[in-house]
């Protein structure tokens, strides 16, 4: 999110409709993406985009601009779905007890090179689905960080804002959730791989 | 693969790595391990993809018109739809 503010605080501050509106159409879309991502359902996502707007709306008189619109906007909806994920237990932990180096990066246990596999292969509906179950088990601290750094495109610092967190934790988090998505999508190909040389 | 020393600190720097924040001299020493080391270079060349096959799906998912209209009606702006 480099790009400059288009809206006008001033005029959001002083209730005008058409800033609030033009704000809810600028920003809803990465919003609802990003809640989407994060409780994966689509009915979730839509509720979180309007309780994040409705808390916004009722929290501009105390937006004080430390920090972009944008950034706001995403950490209320940010913190609209780690309390939701939290009410509904949907905390995951990982099935396998990653294997850590010493500093905490995880050891790679899949390692056949899918990567030559036509993208239809790649884009089917079978690795969609599995796409989304990796991500629906990470941690959601560890998805937030992957949305907000990978899909989104935030800046370290920028996510960091936005969860409230250190850059540290950020990119402990990105590179924690990088290995372990890699390593579901790598055992899925793999065994794609092996059917298809089968066949 | 991890018990190789290079491999662990490749492994350690793959993050930084990816988003073009070491500085060059490193990367030069990186790049050249993954010439030597075949199970690095999978193991690079995997992770950029899991990114990109996310960064995919990403570009499909789009708000439905029925959930933009709900949401404006929900903040009492439906009178300003487009």
């Amino acid at each position: 999110m480099q790009e400059r503010e288009p809206i006008s605080i001033k005029a959001l501050k002083a209730g005008d409709r058409d800033a609030f509106a033009a704000m809810v159409d600028a920003y809803s879309p990465k919003l609802y993406k990003l809640a989407l991502r994060m409780l994966g359902d689509p009915l979730e996502a839509e509720d979180i985009l309007q309780e994040a707007f409705l808390k916004a709306y009722r929290g501009l008189e105390n937006f004080r601009g430390g920090s972009k619109l944008s950034t706001w906007l995403y950490r209320i909806t940010a913190n609209e779905a780690l309390m939701r994920l939290r009410k509904h237990e949907l905390d995951t932990v990982p099935v396998d007890e990653p294997l850590l180096l010493d500093d905490g990066a995880e050891i790679p246990r899949e390692l056949k090179d899918w990567c030559c596999l036509p993208e239809a292969e790649l884009m089917s509906a079978e690795a969609q689905d599995t796409l989304d179950i990796a991500i629906k088990a990470l941690s959601p601290t560890l998805r937030a960080a992957f949305v907000l750094r990978d899909l989104h495109g935030l800046s370290t610092r920028e996510a960091a804002d936005v969860l409230q967190t250190s850059e540290a934790a950020i990119k402990t988090r990105l590179l924690r959730a990088r290995l372990q998505l890699r390593e579901i999508l790598s055992s899925y190909f793999s065994e794609r791989m092996e059917r298809l040389s089968n066949v | 693969m991890s018990e190789h020393s290079l491999c662990q600190e490749f492994l350690s720097q793959i993050s930084d790595y990816l988003d073009n924040n070491i500085d060059p001299l490193t990367c030069d020493e990186l790049e050249k391990h993954l010439v030597d080391c075949p199970n690095c270079k999978i193991f690079v060349d995997t992770l950029k993809k899991t990114v990109y096959l996310y960064q995919q799906q990403e570009a499909d998912i789009n708000v439905p018109s029925e959930v933009r209209g709900r949401l404006f009606k929900v903040l009492s702006l439906d009178d300003l739809t487009h």
